[in-house]
């Protein structure tokens, strides 16, 4: 027992020690030369129009116009904008502060309900737009949840299908709005690693500021 | 299809290149050979052992080791769960977050000092940037290098050569702590964080930031010092993560070389502790043989995620949503996961972060194929051998090994060898209960949820799917591993910040007990044999010793791992994950 009560002592001083070094020395030093060298990084990569900040370029959000109704727990109810690109579905409706997983099971009855409701209203916010589009043609992304409720991508196929509904409402011709897609795609590091995605802030971003 | 595999197969190769240059690394770490870090952290050192008032030349027995380590690790668990309860008055607290509940925090505390980093709580909603980086993230550490510990000292009671004369001394638990954290973890860290913000991890301790979206009202962005959390997350193998969906927060986790790199880092260590072992024991084929097992355990079932997921699940296909890829679009089961990582990305993180102890997950498991989900499920069941967590991971697998030499031995009737160590009674009766007592905590964790109705509040999803929630909770937690089917709660928060929130006392309470279980009753057991080796007569290779390095023993090991495994787990995962990939039907 005296033996574990010097081993206690010693632990007391380790975690002390250790806690300082590894808990306090080493994330103040790596802030610090993150700040100094990569500020915009090491700062979520801010968005700024016109001196305000709108969102983080990681971070997607929602692009929706206002309908004055409300639902039954008072919050007022959206529709899509259409003269934006739409992101994914999300479970937190893009809310970064407070993430949480949608948690839709691979066989669950709500999950294929909740599914198919996504993919009637995306061809329903499309088809007017594109008449040659089914919901076959539908790229999985467009009626899924992502996984951090936040994601900043679409996929490319999901964002030429969007593209007619853009151009139309917007009254820009079909090729600007491609030509803008591919300028805003992440492309896959070196060619290989991760799969391309279609950035929709910084899209929309570029649209707004395209002449008509 | 073909693309994905190519980036899983540059993945391997990246690995395994690694590997001598770190497993090397380590052993000179471990050995006390000269390093070229010697230079810049030799005086770090030495001046930690001064604060400690420890004497590092005195090796000690394993029982003097277990307590320094035990002790560690209490007054480790003391001081998190006081700096949990405690953060509204601690610094770095811009949002004024509220304490989390005594229960919760419990089960917090226990999760991060086993290496688990099992969360109900949401990170960035209720955790100070104090409690993230001065308690949370030195536990990563401190946990990652308690395991390491635990393998060096079980490698060297194995490669022991001074017999029954010798002192039985298996190293001293002090000087492996600190080398282990400053030789290893902190550089790696360093680099790592860096590494990371120049992909769009973020790294401040400025309070989250106010913005104005384009469409109108008010949103916040958290921020935080998340890079250099990170990096040890994936590096210590624990797993968890600042944000509540993990590595699959964009400010975790940006891009698709930032997920490479994270996915790397978590297997780094795991694998390099083979070549490490190899060199420790004077043979490195012997640690071939262990890297092999482990290796196509792994790959088996990175290609079955792969394949599961990539088909799609019944309630997309039901809905209609045609899951098959072609020209801009990954297809597959994308439910639950970001674009950037599309199938590939996501599927092989799934299986290795289950395989090793890590836990940290970039897509939403409670959304994975009902196949898809069983391969987390399988990896869980086999106790951490697959790589496994950092040092947890090799011992384990080391304890599989002497159990396949007595069951080698026994089938050719010989005296069971390893290394040149006989292996008796007492050493088969060690093994077998350090290779009993994870699933037994599991398992009972599990049946006692289900079993009683105070499991009942945390389950979230009806049908076989709640059941594989309850399970997976209490294998996850039984293997410190810490990935979730998240769907399964432990703690309630109306509003950020804790305030009017309560945990459910059950989960909280059961899972804080399974994982402290789980961890250290191996532990003493995997350090009672490493003392009864070190002191164990070398005999000689002979006509008659079973080869521990050759293909034979690795297949009979995978045997064994996969036995052992399966029986003890096949029953339960037949109600869950086994029912879900089966059929077609919607619950």
């Amino acid at each position: 027992m005296a033996k574990f009560t010097r081993d206690l002592s010693t632990a007391a001083l380790a975690v002390l020690v250790l806690t300082v070094v590894l808990g306090i020395g080493y994330p103040l030093v790596v802030t610090g030369i993150a700040q100094v060298a990569l500020p915009g990084r090491a700062n979520g990569e801010q968005v700024k129009v016109g001196g305000k900040v709108v969102g983080s370029k990681l971070i997607g959000q929602p692009f929706v116009l206002d309908t004055g109704k409300k639902d039954a727990k008072g919050n007022p109810i959206t529709r899509p904008n259409p003269q934006c690109f739409q992101p994914r579905p999300s479970a937190d409706a893009y809310n970064p502060a407070v993430t949480f997983f949608g948690n839709h099971g691979p066989n669950q009855a709500s999950t294929m309900f909740l599914t198919r409701e996504a993919l009637r209203a995306y061809v329903a916010l499309e088809r007017p737009y594109d008449a040659r589009l089914t919901p076959a043609q539908v790229p999985v992304d467009a009626v899924t949840n992502s996984a951090s409720g936040v994601d900043p991508h679409i996929s490319q196929a999901n964002a030429r299908i969007q593209a007619h509904r853009v151009a139309a409402v917007r009254h820009v011709p079909l090729a600007t709005v491609d030509h803008l897609i591919s300028q805003h795609t992440d492309g896959r590091f070196l060619g290989v690693l991760g799969e391309p995605g279609v950035n929709v802030l910084t899209l929309n971003l570029a649209l707004d500021e395209t002449p008509r | 299809m073909p693309q994905g595999y190519v980036q899983i197969a540059i993945f391997c190769a990246v690995l395994v290149a690694a590997m001598p240059l770190l497993g090397g690394y380590m052993a000179r770490v471990f050995t006390g050979e000269r390093v070229l870090l010697d230079r810049i952290l030799g005086p770090l050192e030495r001046l930690t052992y001064r604060a400690l008032r420890v004497d590092t030349t005195q090796g000690q027995s394993w029982k003097a080791y277990a307590r320094s380590l035990i002790a560690f690790s209490l007054l480790g668990w003391l001081v998190l769960y006081v700096i949990l309860r405690a953060q509204r008055v601690l610094p770095f607290n811009p949002q004024s977050f509220h304490a989390g509940t005594w229960d919760l925090s419990f089960n917090t505390a226990s999760s991060f000092v086993t290496n688990t980093n099992w969360q109900y709580y949401g990170g960035e909603s209720t955790l100070s940037y104090f409690s993230q980086m001065a308690g949370l993230a030195v536990q990563n550490f401190l946990s990652a290098a308690v395991g390491l510990t635990v393998a060096i000292a079980l490698i060297r009671g194995i490669a022991s050569r001074r017999g029954p004369a010798g002192d039985g001394s298996i190293g001293n638990f002090w000087q492996d702590l600190i080398r282990a954290c400053y030789y290893v973890l902190l550089p790696l860290s360093i680099v790592g964080a860096i590494v990371l913000v120049s992909q769009g991890v973020v790294q401040t301790l400025g309070s989250s930031v106010t913005t104005s979206p384009l469409s109108g009202g008010h949103g916040l962005l958290a921020l935080g010092p998340v890079a250099s959390q990170e990096v040890i997350k994936e590096l210590g193998t624990n797993g968890g993560g600042f944000f509540n969906v993990n590595s699959a927060m964009p400010f975790e986790n940006p891009t698709g070389l930032s997920n490479f790199i994270e996915m790397f880092l978590l297997l780094s260590i795991p694998v390099s502790l083979t070549w490490t072992y190899g060199r420790m024991v004077g043979s490195r084929r012997q640690g071939y043989a262990i890297f092999s097992a482990m290796s196509i355990l792994l790959i088996v079932g990175v290609v079955i995620t792969y394949i599961a997921e990539q088909h799609g699940t019944p309630a997309q296909h039901a809905a209609g949503v045609h899951t098959q890829a072609f020209a801009g679009s990954t297809g597959g089961n994308l439910e639950g996961k970001d674009q950037r990582f599309g199938i590939a990305g996501s599927a092989l993180w799934s299986a290795i972060t289950t395989a090793t102890s890590t836990g940290a997950v970039n897509s939403a498991f409670e959304s994975l194929t009902g196949v898809g989900g069983l391969v987390p499920f399988a990896n869980l069941s086999m106790s951490e051998t697959v790589f496994g967590g950092v040092g947890t991971g090799l011992y384990s697998m080391l304890i599989f090994a002497l159990l396949a030499v007595f069951i080698g031995g026994l089938m050719v009737g010989r005296t069971p060898e390893f290394l040149g160590k006989k292996v008796e009674a007492r050493e088969i009766k060690l093994v077998s209960l350090g290779a009993i007592f994870t699933p037994i905590a599991a398992l009972v964790g599990a049946a006692l949820a289900v079993g009683t109705k105070f499991g009942k509040p945390s389950i979230f999803a009806s049908g076989p799917q709640g059941f594989s929630e309850s399970l997976y909770a209490y294998m996850s937690q039984g293997n410190n591993n810490g990935s979730a089917f998240a769907g399964y709660t432990g703690y309630y928060q109306p509003t950020p910040g804790n305030v009017g929130s309560h945990g459910i006392t059950f989960a909280d309470l059961l899972g804080g007990v399974t994982m402290v279980f789980a961890r250290f009753a191996p532990i003493l057991f995997v350090l009672a044999v490493a003392g009864s080796l070190a002191r164990k007569r070398v005999a000689p290779v002979g006509v008659g010793t079973m080869r521990t390095d050759s293909p034979t023993f690795v297949v009979l090991l995978i045997g064994v791992v996969v036995l052992v495994g399966a029986l003890t787990f096949f029953p339960a995962l037949l109600l869950g994950p086994v029912v879900q990939g089966l059929t077609g039907r919607l619950f």
